[in-house]
């Protein structure tokens, strides 16, 4: 990792000590300068997942491109909450144009920066799981096969919470939505479903893929940092912990995105070229029950008879990213 | 500068002069020797400072040139039939954030079942869109339309559709006049957006609107129609003085003066109908042609004009409105509200099926006669439309509608 090792208060925390660097090393989001891109007073819920990481996000785009950044939003909760006409919380140029076609748009305008000579305005595209897994896939799978010049966020909060809670390819298995109800023989989402996104971007053989949880704010920051400072196609997945679809306190978002990565449930890692080059790894793996259980979409699983059968599976996913990653191993 | 050459070319050509800034391009039949020959310059350099970009469907493609215009680039797509239903949601998106975005539109039939061939079922699904949709009849009015576009698209920032019949005009080879681009230049000024996504001023574009304004932000869309149908006639006269010939403008009537018949129609089939016409004065028939050049918006006074001393009107089009009849046949009775006149609506031509001096004569006779019904279909074949619903009346599982067609007709090759 590119950026400097930081020490926590005290041992077994994660309270990270930001004011034991020195200024030049601390977080953009410790910047009293930071641009603030995406300010208060939007209409985001209490604990928002996506708020928290479109703002880290793109205020590290905007100190990594020197302000010189437009930014591109599929439709969804980021792009409801932020712009109810006639306000926007955007500091930022931002357009929103459709559902499926954010990565398009941002071709788009980064060919006319091109056209124009202005290449130093840089173009972040940014979308929902629903938005890139989905419906932007085919706009998003060809911005990577040309190599356009533009980063793609996907916030995943596994699902389209927007409507109300409905089963997206980036749902988890066992989940409950709106669409896969925790209801008959195998309640939630259905096992074997659904898209590993990072490895997509990694096939297309991009220059830089990465992803992040919005519970390492450094880790997220150098890695946005970094995408800025590559040419082409750059794809960043973060996880962003939703309490209205997961069904945990506003409080824990924060908790619940550091469990995933602890757990191994969300691996997080970087890659260029195709190829990994870190991982984040486990500081103190916990089993995927402590992820699992303070959330009301995996609350079939924890009844008076738990579905052991189904834990272990969805252990044993996790266990297969801790190996396939080697999430235990420090770098 | 006079040439001979395809019609797609001529566009290609005529679309470079525009000097676009980026340029998407998908292939779809007809259309696609247009961005072939863009793709073309931009490689050799006879078209400087141009980002041509293959995109993967007609939805990115529309989407890049959103993303393009938005960000102050001049930005040209080219599509046709299925590529246009197929980026529909774009293309409202670009005319409700008002980009000027310039497309060709190389007209084409829709499926199923799957056709290649002529007809104006796409631009006609996407007639409500919001963009100006203009109608060309020969090649040289296609190239001189598309310097056109640019212009009026960037003064009322909204996108312009040039509508040219596929294959009859983008595969034909005729001669064209092209012009220079110090022509074009003088005709065209630089593309100066209104809004535009800049981080030295930074703006949010495409937030999301409630009742509370949604009804005015429509409102202000069909306002600028109606601008458009005092610039289009206006822009048509300066490209007079600059280009020293007629092409575009909202309506153009052809020996309508008298006439008491007239007939209405859209595209290259008006040079047809225009030898139908003249042959038929020759015979003394008091007969005339009303092409519509401008669709969207629609000419209502200027159509109203023309017709209403006529005692009848033949709209001949090139759509079926599934389950009414004719989409422009609506559009010119809404003109000639509270005008008595017999009306007759012609579908002809679809899927490409060739539009004859022949049949025109036999249904303008029919129509001056007033023996035509109000709805008819050019050369339909009756016989077999009879046979197929005959045998749906014997058995719910005859089989589809169209191999059914086919296999009544036997080889279907050696009829064309």
């Amino acid at each position: 990792m590119a950026f400097e090792q930081v020490k926590f208060y005290q041992t077994g925390t994660f309270t990270v000590g930001n004011r034991l660097l020195e200024p030049e090393l601390r977080s953009v989001q410790a910047d009293t300068t930071r641009t603030n891109s995406l300010n208060s007073g939007h209409r985001a819920c209490q604990g928002c997942g996506e708020a928290l990481g479109a703002r880290y996000a793109i205020d590290a785009a905007m100190e990594a491109t020197d302000n010189q950044l437009i930014a591109v939003n599929a439709t969804g909760c980021l792009e409801v909450f932020s712009t109810p006409y006639p306000e926007t919380s955007w500091q930022i140029p931002w357009i929103h144009s459709l559902f499926g076609n954010a990565a398009a748009v941002a071709t788009g305008v980064a060919a006319a920066m091109r056209a124009k000579g202005r290449e130093t305005t840089r173009v972040v595209a940014q979308g929902g799981d629903g938005g890139t897994t989905d419906i932007g896939f085919g706009c998003l799978s060809g911005m990577f096969e040309r190599n356009d010049d533009v980063l793609y966020i996907c916030y995943d909060n596994g699902g389209y919470m927007n409507t109300g809670v409905q089963r997206s390819s980036a749902t988890p298995p066992a989940a409950r939505t709106a669409t896969t109800p925790a209801m008959g023989p195998e309640p939630g989402n259905v096992f074997g479903q659904g898209k590993n996104l990072p490895e997509i971007a990694m096939a297309h053989g991009i220059p830089y893929v990465a992803t992040a949880t919005v519970a390492d704010l450094r880790d997220l920051e150098a890695k946005v940092r970094r995408a800025m400072q590559i040419r082409g196609a750059r794809y960043m997945h973060i996880l962003v912990p939703c309490p209205l679809g997961w069904g945990h306190a506003s409080a824990d978002t924060i908790r619940i995105a550091r469990l995933a990565k602890e757990t191994g449930t969300f691996p997080v890692f970087e890659a260029e070229c195709g190829e990994v080059t870190s991982r984040l790894p486990i500081r103190k793996r916990l089993p995927v029950e402590d992820y699992l259980k303070p959330q009301k979409r995996f609350a079939h699983l924890f009844g008076p008879e738990p579905a052991t059968a189904t834990l272990a599976r969805l252990q044993a996913l996790a266990d297969r990213n801790i190996r396939k990653y080697a999430l235990l191993e420090e770098t | 500068m006079l040439k001979q050459i395809e019609g797609s070319r001529a566009v290609a050509e005529a679309v470079a002069l525009c000097r676009p800034e980026v340029i998407c391009a998908y292939p779809i039949s007809p259309q696609t020797h247009i961005v072939e020959a863009l793709g073309e310059m931009c490689r050799t350099g006879a078209l400087p400072g141009c980002e041509f970009i293959n995109v993967e469907s007609e939805f990115a493609a529309m989407s890049v040139a959103i993303g393009a215009s938005a960000a102050g680039a001049r930005s040209y797509t080219a599509t046709a039939s299925q590529g246009l239903l197929f980026m529909a949601e774009a293309v409202f998106n670009a005319s409700g954030l008002g980009l000027p975005i310039v497309m060709t539109v190389a007209n084409r039939a829709i499926g199923a079942p799957i056709n290649i061939w002529n007809d104006h079922s796409d631009s006609m699904s996407m007639r409500d869109c919001g963009w100006i949709q203009l109608f060309a009849e020969t090649n040289q009015e296609a190239l001189d339309l598309h310097i056109q576009a640019f212009r009026l698209a960037e003064e009322l920032s909204l996108p312009v559709m040039v509508c040219m019949d596929g294959f009859i005009l983008t595969h034909a080879v005729e001669r064209v006049d092209m012009p220079s681009l110090e022509q074009v230049r003088a005709f065209l000024p630089p593309y100066v957006p209104r809004q535009v996504l800049d981080p030295a001023e930074p703006v949010s574009i495409g937030a999301m609107v409630g009742p509370e304004a949604f009804m005015e932000v429509r409102y202000l869309a069909h306002a600028k129609q109606i601008q458009a149908l005092g610039l289009i006639p206006e822009f048509a006269a300066d490209f007079r003085k600059t280009f020293g010939r007629d092409s575009g403008g909202l309506v153009r009537a052809y020996r309508c003066d008298d006439a008491e018949t007239i007939v209405v129609a859209l595209g290259s089939v008006v040079g047809t109908i225009q030898d139908v016409v003249d042959e038929m004065r020759e015979g003394g028939v008091k007969i005339g042609v009303l092409a519509i050049k401008s669709f969207r918006p629609f000419p209502l006074v200027e159509v109203r004009e023309i017709l209403q001393h006529a005692r009848r009107v033949v709209v001949l089009e090139k759509t079926l409105a599934v389950g009414i009849g004719g989409v422009m046949s609506m559009n010119v009775r809404m003109a000639l509200t509270q005008v008595a006149l017999k009306g007759y609506t012609v579908i002809a031509g679809l899927g490409g099926r060739p539009i004859t001096k022949a049949s025109l004569h036999r249904l303008f006779a029919d129509a001056h006669a007033d023996r035509l019904e109000h709805l008819t279909f050019l050369d339909l074949d009756r016989k077999v439309v009879e046979r197929v619903l005959d045998r749906e009346r014997e058995t719910r599982r005859s089989g589809p509608i169209a191999e059914n067609i086919l296999r009544d007709l036997g080889v279907v090759a050696a009829r064309i």
